[in-house]
């Protein structure tokens, strides 16, 4: 044990995320054979309960027309879940950033729409704050692997499509045009239950001055502290909680035994 | 406390949905308005803010400020939340120093470096005194913070809770009946819920003149 004192007891941050379609969570491979696993307010109501420090919305609604008037379910859970709550996906322009944020959402998530038009995010920072804006990268291994050339590639639409853009230079550019925080998904280990590239993370927290959340790939207690040992700010993880594999309780009990965790 | 009527004042920046969602879902009767007259007749004022200092502190400049000074010369509350509760103080160093409203002593400065800016995130609050509005809390708890910078030199006595971040700075104020908190209450789980609710009570009971043993203090400036 260090006996110096921290210079800060901000603590990292354990995130549950729910996928949501025409406002109902549901569950799927890929965006497809979506399964109804309920409504999101009770979802995060219930995740907050056990502890959760922000719920981290995606969503996957396939009509973008629709989204305006599905957004009834984010004013719903703001109306009772008083933790932070981040909603990304279709998010295309600083109107759409605004209803979000005045339905409730605290922070908006950016994947597609920065890639096509990287300029958004200074936009948003501008008009929202920095602290609104989370870049989300889905980043892919490129081949061939070499332990330090190894680099990643971002992709979209659930790593369908490549976009030609290293990953680690995207998020720097990310930073600088106004992102305040970093939400890195590893396509080649989300569903995996494998455990987070870890390398990915490593790299990502070495450059980023700004919060990186660590996505993809969680399915043990041990994967979660290894993606915090990396220097990540926050584990996202899906499955592990909606499998009710562990409880939000018993994440952060095991990983508040090594490092600063809010204990609700 | 259900019934409270609250009087949230929008100084026409920021996102205030969610505070006065929260205050909604405690049972405050909420009224959000930037009206002197609505500010002046109040018991229950609340003063958010998240972004910069000067466009609220401007906003507040003349008629909206001397209603809040006369409301709290007339017995009311105030509660100042993050940019509301930097407001509070002296003077800002954000972007040139600005004038603040001088309901508690003390300056409003930027973190030190060497930790990540903005202090985004949960920290904990410590070294809680006693007082209406920490019913209930702990050494322990744990509050949602959104700033880089935060309030300095502040008389110990009026310190309620300290959060360490580059330099340890008062988390919570109180003095008589003006109290603020650097922090979201709205945005921090049950913690925050329970001193918002701490909050509404106490506005509350010395609307109600029942008094809390903190209206004895001035609310003097």
């Amino acid at each position: 044990m260090r006996a110096t004192i921290e210079p800060t007891g901000l603590t990292r941050r354990i995130i549950p995320c729910l996928d949501v379609a025409a406002g109902r969570v549901v569950k799927g491979v890929q965006f497809r054979n979506l399964t109804d696993q309920g409504d999101p307010t009770e979802a995060a109501a219930r995740y907050a309960a056990e502890g959760a420090d922000e719920i981290v919305f995606l969503d996957i609604t396939a009509a973008p027309e629709r989204r305006d008037t599905d957004l009834d379910w984010v004013r719903r859970t703001a109306e009772q879940v008083f933790i932070p709550l981040s909603v990304g996906g279709g998010v295309r322009s600083v109107d759409d950033g605004r209803k979000l944020l005045l339905a409730g959402a605290d922070k908006l998530g950016i994947n597609t729409a920065a890639v096509a038009e990287p300029e958004l995010l200074t936009r948003l920072a501008e008009r929202f704050g920095s602290q609104c804006v989370v870049l989300s990268v889905d980043a892919k291994r490129r081949e061939p692997a070499g332990a330090e050339a190894q680099s990643w590639e971002v992709v979209t639409h659930g790593g369908r499509t490549p976009t030609g853009l290293d990953a680690l230079e995207w998020i720097e550019e990310g930073i600088e045009r106004g992102a305040g925080e970093i939400l890195l998904t590893s396509i080649d280990s989300d569903g995996t239950q494998a455990g987070y590239d870890l390398q990915l993370l490593r790299r990502a927290s070495a450059l980023s001055p700004v919060p990186v959340i660590a996505s993809g790939g969680a399915g043990t207690l041990e994967h979660l502290a290894d993606a915090l040992e990396t220097g990540a700010a926050a584990v996202l993880a899906a499955s592990i909680f909606h499998q009710e594999t562990y409880s939000v309780g018993a994440v952060k009990e095991y990983l508040g035994r090594r490092y600063p965790i809010r204990i609700a | 406390m259900t019934g409270t009527e609250a009087t949230v004042i929008d100084a026409g920046v920021g996102n205030i949905g969610n505070l006065v969602r929260a205050l909604r879902h405690l049972g405050a009767k909420v009224e959000i308005t930037c009206d002197p007259a609505t500010i002046r007749a109040s018991r229950c004022l609340v003063l958010p803010g998240v972004g910069a200092f000067r466009p609220p502190r401007e906003v507040l400049r003349g008629a909206p400020e001397e209603a809040m000074r006369a409301a709290l010369d007339d017995g009311a509350t105030l509660l100042g939340i993050c940019i509301g509760y930097q407001l509070l103080f002296d003077s800002s160093e954000e972007f040139g120093t600005t004038d603040g409203l001088a309901l508690l002593p003390g300056g409003v400065t930027e973190l030190p470096g060497g930790v990540p800016l903005p202090h985004i995130g949960w920290n904990r609050v410590f070294a809680v005194k006693d007082h209406p509005l920490l019913e209930g809390a702990t050494n322990d708890d744990h509050y949602y913070f959104v700033h880089s910078f935060a309030p300095q030199d502040v008389p110990e006595e009026w310190v309620l809770g300290r959060c360490r971040h580059g330099r340890s700075f008062p988390a919570i104020t109180g003095r008589g009946r003006i109290a603020g908190t650097q922090f979201h209450p709205e945005k921090s789980g049950a913690a925050g819920l329970r001193l918002l609710s701490n909050y509404l009570t106490w506005a509350g009971d010395l609307a109600a003149g029942i008094d809390g043993g903190t209206s004895a203090t001035a609310s003097g400036h």
